[in-house]
C-alpha cells in the first residue's frame, strides 16, 4: 500500500473525465456555475464542450438531455440538492422517462452528499437526494466513499448508457485502497472488513465512520455500498448471509428511501433471518451549527453511537 | 422564397386534419380539442410544404430537422398528419387512447414522429437548445423547431432556455407560439400577463416575427424566410396569433375551452353532418 492520498472525489472524477475527453470528442461538460480545481483544466483545454449555463438547474438538466438526444456523451455538475430537487422534474422528464425510449447518455454530478457544507444549513445539506433518485425508474444511482472509486466511474458511466446521478461528498478523503477492479465496480459494493456476527452497511462519507468503528471494536464487518442502484442482490446476500445483524448508517433520512430502504426490501424478499438495524438523520432539518461529528452525534450516527450500537447487537 | 405549392391544396388539407381531429376527439374524448384546432395550419406549413425535411419511414433520420411540440397536449391535431404523410397507419386513428395503442391522450415519444416527452409543460425549448448546440457542434444544417403553448411561459423554464438559446447565438432554432391567448382558466391577460412577447424576445436578443397563425400564406412566407435566415446568430420566434377552438363557435366563443369535451351534436355540426 502506497501511502493514503487525501483527494475529493470530484477533483479525481472530473481530472478522469478530462484525460478521457482528449480522446472522445462526444463528451461535454455542463455546469451550473459550479467550479472544481480539475474543471479548470477542462475549461482550458475543451472550451467548446464545457458549458456553464449559469445558475439554471432546470436547463441545465433540459440541455444535457437534448445534446444526449442528438448522440453526445454529457456530464452534468451542480450542487447535490439543487441538481436533484431544483431540477427534479426535469430528471423525471427528461432522463428518466425519455431514456426509456431513446437512448440518453447523461450523468448528473451532484456535489455535497449529506451534510459536506456542514454550517451552510438545510438549503445545502442534501439527505433526500439519493431517495428520490433511487425512486426514478431507469436512473443509476452512486454514492462513492473514496476518490479511487471515484475515479473508476468515468469508465463505468461512459460505458452505460442511460441517465445516472453521482453523489461526490464535498470534503478531500483518504482512499481504501488504491485501486478497484472492474468486476467489483460492476456489482456495486466490496466487504471493506470482515467480520462474525455484525455487519455494518454504508455508503459514501459513512463508510469512513463504519471502517473506522470496526478498526476499533475488530471482528465487525464493513460493506461499502457504492452504487445503490442497481447493485448484484445474489452478490451482496451471499455477503449478508453470513452475518447475524446488519446496520446501515447514512447520512440520509432514516426510512425516507435511502440505503436502509435498498436493504431492507431486498432483506424482505429474499425472507432473511438477518436483522436489520438503520442509523441515518432522524426526519427533521439541521439548522445546528458545527462540525460533521457533531451534527452527526445529534442524530446518533457518530463514532460512538455506532459503536455502542455494535456492541449491543455483538452482546445479543 | 416561398415554395411553389398551391395554397388551396393546403387549404384543403388543413380543412381535412381540422376535420379528421375533431372526428378523433369524438372517439376519444379525453383528447384536448382546443388547443389541437388552433395549431392546424402550424403543422400543415410545416409539413405539406417542403420546408421540413423529415423521413416518415426513417423517422430519426439524421438530416430529418426536429419538431418539438413543448405543448404537448395541444398537438392531437399531428396525429392524422402523421398517418396521412406515413408514418403509421391510418387505421390507428380509430384506437386512439384505447388499450395496446400508442396513440394516447398525451402524445409522447412512442409514437413515430414525436421527439421528445411532452406531457409535462416549460420543456421544449431548453431541450432545443441541447439538440441545437449538439447538431452545430456536428457541422449539421439541420434546423430544430419547437411549437410551444402561450400560457407555457408561466414556466421559468421556458426563460431560461430563451436566455440559452440567444447567449449561445442558436440560429438554428426556430420557436413557434401557439398563441391562442387562453391558459385553462381564462385568457393569459387575466391569469398571468404573457404578452407582449415581441418586445420580451427582443430584449433576450432573439428575432421576432409575428403572423396570423391560421393565414397559410403569410405562415409560409414567414417559416420558409426563418428556415432560410442563415448564420445570423439569433434564435428566431414566430408568434402566430390563433383562436383557440379554431372552426368550432362553441368553443371559440367558451373561455374554458380548453377542459371543454364536445358532444356527438357539436362534432356532427362542426365536420358538415358526418358521423
Amino acid at each position: 500500500m502506497s501511502k493514503p492520498k487525501i483527494m475529493t472525489m470530484r477533483d479525481s472524477f472530473i481530472g478522469t473525465l478530462c484525460d478521457r475527453m482528449a480522446t472522445d470528442d462526444s463528451i461535454f461538460f455542463l455546469a451550473a456555475d459550479l467550479g472544481a480545481p480539475a474543471l479548470d483544466r477542462i475549461r482550458d483545454e475543451f472550451p467548446s464542450r464545457f458549458i456553464n449555463v449559469g445558475i439554471a438547474e432546470q436547463n441545465l438538466i433540459n440541455v444535457a438531455s437534448g445534446l444526449a438526444l442528438e448522440g453526445f456523451t454529457v456530464y452534468t455538475y451542480a450542487i447535490a440538492p439543487f441538481i436533484t430537487m431544483r431540477a427534479y422534474e426535469q430528471v423525471r422528464v427528461n432522463l428518466a422517462i425519455s431514456s426509456q425510449i431513446r437512448p440518453v447518455n447523461v450523468t448528473m454530478l451532484g456535489l455535497g452528499g449529506g451534510v459536506s457544507y456542514q454550517v451552510s444549513g438545510p438549503t445545502h445539506h442534501c439527505l433526500e437526494d439519493l431517495a428520490i433518485m433511487r425512486l426514478l425508474p431507469n436512473i443509476s444511482v452512486y454514492c462513492p466513499s473514496d476518490w479511487v472509486t471515484a475515479a473508476a466511474l468515468v469508465d463505468q458511466t461512459r460505458s452505460i448508457s442511460g441517465p445516472k446521478y453521482i453523489r461526490f461528498d464535498g470534503k478531500a478523503l483518504p482512499s481504501f485502497q488504491d485501486r478497484i477492479d472492474i468486476d467489483i465496480m460492476n456489482q456495486g459494493f466490496r466487504e471493506l472488513a470482515a467480520g462474525n456476527k455484525v455487519c455494518i452497511i454504508s455508503t459514501g462519507y459513512m463508510t469512513h465512520r463504519a471502517v473506522s468503528v470496526a478498526e476499533e471494536i475488530g471482528n465487525v464487518g464493513v460493506i461499502d455500498i457504492f452504487k445503490l442502484k442497481p447493485f448484484d442482490r445474489v452478490r451482496l446476500m451471499e455477503t449478508i448471509s453470513r452475518y447475524k445483524h446488519v446496520i446501515t448508517i447514512e447520512e440520509g433520512f432514516i426510512g425516507g428511501g435511502g440505503l436502509d430502504a435498498a436493504i431492507g426490501s431486498m432483506l424482505t424478499d429474499e425472507r432473511s433471518p438477518v436483522t436489520l438495524d438503520r442509523l441515518g438523520f432522524n426526519d427533521s432539518y439541521v439548522f445546528e451549527l458545527g462540525s460533521r461529528d457533531y451534527l452527526h452525534g445529534l442524530n446518533n450516527m457518530n463514532n460512538a453511537s455506532i459503536a455502542a450500537r455494535v456492541r449491543k447487537l455483538d452482546n445479543q | 422564397m416561398r415554395p411553389t405549392i398551391d395554397i388551396q391544396t393546403l387549404r384543403d388539407k388543413a380543412h381535412w386534419v381540422r376535420r379528421e381531429t375533431l372526428l378523433l376527439h369524438g372517439r376519444a374524448p379525453e383528447t384536448r380539442v382546443a388547443s389541437s384546432l388552433s395549431a392546424i395550419e402550424l403543422f400543415v406549413a410545416l409539413h405539406y410544404t417542403g420546408i421540413m425535411a423529415f423521413d416518415p419511414k426513417n423517422p430519426r433520420w439524421e438530416g430529418r430537422d426536429r419538431l418539438l411540440i413543448s405543448k404537448g397536449h395541444g398537438s392531437i391535431c399531428y396525429y392524422p398528419i402523421l398517418a396521412d404523410l406515413g408514418y403509421f397507419d391510418s387505421a390507428e386513428l380509430d384506437r386512439v387512447c384505447l388499450e395496446g395503442s400508442f396513440l394516447g391522450g398525451i402524445p409522447d415519444t412512442i409514437i413515430p414522429g414525436y421527439e421528445t416527452i411532452n406531457g409535462s409543460l416549460g420543456h421544449g425549448i431548453g431541450v432545443a437548445c441541447g439538440m441545437a448546440l449538439g447538431l452545430k457542434r456536428k457541422m449539421a444544417s439541420n434546423h430544430i423547431f419547437v411549437i410551444a403553448g402561450d400560457g407555457e411561459f408561466c414556466e421559468g423554464s421556458m426563460w431560461e432556455g430563451v436566455m440559452f438559446a440567444a447567449h449561445h447565438k442558436l440560429d438554428n432554432l426556430t420557436v413557434i407560439i401557439d398563441n391562442n391567448k387562453l391558459c385553462m382558466l381564462d385568457r393569459c391577460e387575466n391569469v398571468m400577463a404573457v404578452e407582449p412577447f415581441d418586445q420580451r424576445f427582443a430584449a433576450f436578443g432573439w428575432e421576432t416575427r409575428r403572423v396570423d397563425g391560421h393565414d397559410i400564406p403569410a405562415l409560409l412566407d414567414e417559416l420558409t424566410s426563418l428556415k432560410q435566415r442563415g448564420a445570423n446568430g439569433r434564435p428566431a420566434v414566430l408568434i402566430a396569433d390563433t383562436v383557440k377552438g379554431k372552426g368550432v363557435p362553441e368553443l371559440e366563443q367558451d373561455t374554458l375551452c380548453h377542459i371543454r369535451t364536445l358532444t356527438p351534436a357539436e362534432i356532427s355540426r362542426a365536420t358538415g353532418g358526418d358521423k
